[in-house]
């Protein structure tokens, strides 16, 4: 019965901020006004002496309060624990489903048992564009070699092969890339080698390249991550020379994968200030975009922890610098925007992007004058990802609203605690497994954007190049830093602290809701989006104001199983 | 890809022929196990391998049931794919047993697990003898679920096999009870399943019983494990039912078509009491339509002695007159079905008895008897025309339907893209759906849930005519 109300209120927004008006949000204000920091201390004791000694020793360290001066150690990216539910994906989630998947025109052919591609297949919500109708976007196809007993036993190289061969007559593409799951890397299957002779069969001109992303190679998403970066590098970037589209101000955006049309959005907002976006990594992409990045002049990135290799690579190989950027929350889209005009140094440029700033700011300023009413003062949690959980944390301050809880599923202590760490971090045997390839300058067409000179400048003028400085500087002291939270986790901070919204994923929605909190879905949006750029600002207002202030809340507990009610039942 | 010969060479053959799958039509093997794991109270479902498996089934399923669906994992290393398993299983289970405390813990392999030949009994067998002090131990269940063997339709049989072969002990006199093993349904056909059996004053033990533990109430405080689910006295107990009632002609009978390892020792759980305990096994199909209802409710009859009451009766009744009703609008429709073997052949059935033409009936299962059992359930109603394809991809199936110009689809949501294609309706049932709400209520077994899908398959038929009218009849 909640549920259909709950959607009832969904549908009738106007309805639930008219009974919000007045005033009807007031029981999960009380728990909350009750929430300080100094509550948040607690928490640690709390689950800690639930676990066996070793697992309590272990998630000691990845448990932290925040201090944003000098951001606290933390321990990230290391095995979760078995028997511990997390939200974590597997090595091939990430090379496959996350930096791979969004590109259109490239085959990607799952080499292994019908599970894993199967579940991949659009089950992300990266969209994509093509420019015409008869554009290849082979994005609907979920291509397996399904793997049976007798491919286990005796290889399945002669499946993949053949598997190719297939796709490739039934679609001609121009790449066919393939990806290895887990029992690939214990038989012994040589995807590269397949690959190799598969591009001489066939001919063509077609690029085939494979990828040993086994999931069990590395902690979690991440290292599918940087075998992906390490392959986009390898096999498709600075294949096109070719100088395309208007030559000013060339950048790539990397790391933003157009989940609810985000890179929809910030395309539409390069383009009105006259800023030519060359590739973005990966959202609406395509090879062609892939091979010409290298023409751009200026590497933007957004998700640090997914694709930070590709921008580091690009720079030693081709001299591309990169800079951090944030473009969800609108006034950190237009922070992004005017690093874009400082790096360019173009008053022509400038002024365009203060115009266009301008133009936007009027319908999110009213947008967020609405929500703010609403959602200030309330407090969020945020838990997904390998940078969401800092990047929505500008949206969230937008509304007024406090994070008194966040951490990554898959980041690194550099996105926790900045860049600066990278040298201190100890390599273990799980890293180890990812190939490490060695980027040297490309002896024609190394090609410093900047002088050393002019960076200095414009680092003098508070450009920072090459640097993240990581979510804990943003949190405020005593908040509460958690890597890789566990279910088991996620149970009691909501029940100790019940916040007004808890962003993750599916996996914990419903538990979530059961317990009365909404849950914001950051993975998909909850089928909504975008949220990036200006516009995605707005719809975020909206969303939160509607989903934090639902009066639907309250309503878990029937009348009559509330004392309260009894209560007032005697007084009249 | 060899295109999809022949058409007129009415039995396709099997996948093998192709060597990959292009948008394929199952899921593999663990996830059905945990489906079907989730039907036991008191159980923690863990995967034994990679943590991935785990996370992508757990997602898979949270969407189709809009519930909570805790897995753990073993969660392999590199180091572990070399090593063995086995100190990863013995820190899994701990760590399970004091987060979680469950009665039960139910363990199903995974790819990788079972490709380097990981012995789970004996794990298990060996972790129980170490704790054998602990108070409160759970009961360990294992389900042997390699994905290159079978598909999840096997997992969810192997997985209830599993759990009654485990517990099942034959300690009295036969009972007054009967089992009833309902397969893959949603929740709400569960519930329905009780109250039929309830209202023929059976005592049962329906397994698994996931009515709850994947269609729960909203909560004031969180249950860690949710509660419901068939409970493991209830398991013991079914080696001393007078009877099994299973649903389904296949279930995992497809371990006997020589492409699962271990080949011959595949038994339905049913088959299993039958052969250990003589408890005496009926089997009917999934009971959609009137005559495959009939025959669910006659076995129950003559199982019970009782005579069928009065409100099924009257529930048959009711359908039969709704068929005379909307018999105009779906005679001669051509339908493809497809999903697990066991409901395309329940939904044939169905198909055919209301004059739809089952054009396509089509699996990713390959049990190799889907085209008997079809013939065979379907008699005279038999469709000569009927294409059926086993070990069927999406990509193929639109091939086909693309030669055979079908008016409708009835089955998940991963066929909608060819709808959409086509141009055509779809009437979402079966497993996954992900695009519309209510899965978990989807009502479509006997003749009460026959009465709605009917329904439902009708006014989609009518919406598309409306839908595609240039002048938008609203009397029709
Ligand atoms: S490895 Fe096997 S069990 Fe795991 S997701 Fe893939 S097919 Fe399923
Ligand atoms: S088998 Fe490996 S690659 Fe496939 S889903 Fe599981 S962890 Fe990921």
């Amino acid at each position: 019965m909640l549920w259909i109300r709950y959607v009832c209120v969904q549908l009738n927004r106007a309805t639930v901020l008219w009974t919000n008006e007045k005033g009807d949000t007031t029981m999960i204000k009380e728990v909350n006004n009750s929430v300080s920091v100094d509550d948040l201390k607690k928490f640690k004791e709390e689950v800690l002496h639930k676990y066996p000694k070793k697992v309590a020793k272990k998630r000691d360290k990845a448990i932290l309060l925040n201090d944003p001066e000098t951001p606290p150690q933390i321990q990230a990216n290391v095995r979760t624990v078995p028997g511990i539910i997390t939200q974590r994906g597997c090595t091939y989630a990430g090379c496959k489903g996350v930096v791979l998947g969004p590109t259109r025109d490239i085959i990607n052919i799952t080499h292994g048992p019908i599970g894993c591609g199967f579940y991949s297949w659009l089950t992300r919500r990266n969209q994509t564009k093509p420019e015409t109708e008869t554009d290849e976007n082979f994005m609907m196809y979920c291509f397996s070699t399904d793997m049976q007993d007798s491919n286990i036993v005796f290889g399945g190289e002669e499946k993949l092969k053949q598997a190719i061969r297939e796709a490739y007559e039934l679609f001609h593409p121009k790449a066919i890339a393939i990806f290895s799951t887990c029992p690939v890397g214990l038989i012994g299957d040589d995807v590269h080698r397949v690959a190799r002779h598969m591009k001489e069969e066939i001919g063509d001109g077609i690029n085939i390249f494979g990828f040993s992303c086994e999931g069990y190679r590395g902690v979690s998403q991440s290292a599918g991550h940087h075998i992906a970066n390490n392959g986009l590098f390898k096999n498709l970037i600075g294949r096109d020379d070719e100088k395309r589209g208007d030559l000013k101000y060339r950048v790539n955006l990397l790391g933003e994968y157009n989940i609810g049309g985000d890179a929809f959005e910030l395309e539409r907002v390069f383009e009105k200030c006259g800023i030519n976006l060359i590739a973005t990594f990966s959202g609406n992409s395509t090879i062609q975009k892939f091979e010409n990045a290298h023409t751009a002049d200026l590497n933007m990135v957004m998700c640090h922890r997914s694709i930070n290799y590709v921008a580091e690579m690009m720079e030693t190989a081709f001299g591309i610098p990169w800079i951090k950027v944030q473009p969800i929350g609108a006034d950190s889209t237009a922070k992004m925007l005017r690093k874009i005009g400082q790096y360019f140094g173009d008053q022509e440029l400038i002024d365009k992007i203060e115009e266009v700033i301008a133009d936007e700011m009027v319908a999110v300023t009213a947008a967020r004058e609405k929500a703010l009413k609403k959602t200030n003062g309330k407090k969020a949690m945020l838990f997904v990802g390998g940078s969401r959980a800092h990047h929505y944390q500008n949206l969230f301050e937008e509304l007024g609203m406090t994070t008194l809880s966040a951490g990554y599923e898959f980041g690194h202590r550099d996105d926790y605690e900045g860049r600066v760490v990278i040298p201190t971090i100890q390599i273990d045997a799980d890293s180890r497994n990812i190939e490490e390839i060695t980027v040297t300058k490309d002896e024609t067409r190394y090609n410093p954007r900047k002088t050393e000179e002019e960076l200095k400048a414009l680092e003098a003028e508070g450009m920072e190049f090459n640097g993240y400085e990581g979510l804990m500087p943003q949190m405020a002291k005593g908040t509460l830093v958690i890597d890789d939270l566990s279910h088991y986790e996620m149970e009691k901070l909501i029940e100790l602290y019940k916040p007004d919204v808890f962003c993750a994923g599916i996996k914990e929605k419903f538990c979530v809701q059961k317990m009365g909190v909404p849950l914001k879905q950051l993975h998909s949006y909850d089928y909504g989006g975008p949220y990036a750029g200006f516009k995605g600002a707005i719809n975020f207002y909206e969303d939160i104001e509607m989903i934090a202030c639902t009066t639907i809340w309250k309503e878990l507990k029937a009348p009559w199983e509330s004392e309260t009610y009894v209560e007032a039942q005697y007084a009249y | 890809m060899q295109k999809a010969e022949s058409i007129k060479q009415k039995v396709m053959p099997s996948g093998d022929t192709f060597a990959s799958s292009c948008n394929a039509c199952k899921q593999c093997t663990p996830l059905g196990a945990c489906i079907a794991f989730k039907g036991l109270e008191g159980v923690l479902p863990m995967l034994h391998g990679s943590q991935g498996c785990a996370t992508y089934i757990r997602r898979y399923l949270i969407s189709h049931f809009r519930e909570p669906v805790d897995i753990a994992s073993s969660n392999f290393s590199e180091e572990t794919t070399i090593f063995g398993g086995n100190k990863n299983f013995n820190t899994g289970i701990d760590n399970i047993i004091t987060q979680y405390h469950p009665r039960v813990i139910a363990i199903a392999s995974t790819c990788l697990s079972e490709t380097i030949g990981e012995d789970v009994q004996r794990l298990i067998f060996e972790y129980q003898k170490t704790h054998n002090a602990m108070p409160d131990l759970p009961v360990m269940i294992f389900a042997s679920t390699p994905s290159y063997q079978g598909t999840h339709s096997e997992g969810f049989h192997e997985a209830v096999f599993a759990a009654v072969k485990t517990l099942a002990e034959s300690s009295g006199p036969v009972g007054d009870h009967i089992n009833l093993f309902s397969n893959m349904i949603s929740p709400e056909d569960i519930r329905h399943l009780k109250e039929i059996v309830e209202d023929f004053s059976i005592p049962v033990v329906l397994f698994p019983d996931y009515s709850d533990t994947l269609d729960n109430t909203s909560w004031d405080s969180y249950r860690r494990i949710p509660d419901g689910g068939t409970t493991v006295d209830e398991l013991k107990k079914s080696a001393q039912a007078y009877a099994s009632v299973e649903l389904g002609y296949i279930l995992n009978s497809g371990g006997m078509n020589g492409r699962i390892k271990d080949n011959g020792t595949k038994q339905s759980a049913g088959e299993f009491l039958k052969g250990k305990f003589d408890v005496p096994l009926v089997r009917t199909g999934l009971p959609i339509g009137i005559l495959e209802s009939d025959k669910f409710f006659e076995a129950l009859s003559s199982i019970s002695g009782k005579e069928i009451p009065m409100k099924y009766q009257r529930q048959r009744g009711r359908l039969v007159d709704l068929y005379i009703d909307g018999h105009k609008y779906v005679s001669d429709k051509r339908a493809v079905i497809y999903g697990e073997e066991d409901l395309v052949v329940a939904l044939a059935a169905f198909a055919a008895e209301i004059g739809i033409k089952p054009v396509l009936c089509a699996s990713g299962g390959e049990s190799g008897k889907l085209a008997g059992t079809l013939r065979e359930v379907l008699g005279s109603n038999y469709y000569e025309d009927m294409v059926v394809g086993q070990g069927m991809s999406f990509e193929r199936m639109e091939e086909v339907m693309q030669e055979l110009k079908p008016d409708l689809m009835i089955g998940n949501s991963k066929g909608y893209y060819i709808a959409r294609k086509m141009d055509i309706p779809i009437v979402r049932t079966g497993f996954p759906i992900h695009d519309r709400l209510g899965a978990q209520h989807a009502h479509v077994l006997g003749y009460e849930g026959t009465m709605i899908l009917f329904e439902q398959i009708v006014n989609t038929l009518l919406d598309d005519k409306q839908r595609k009218s240039p002048i938008g009849y609203k009397y029709m």
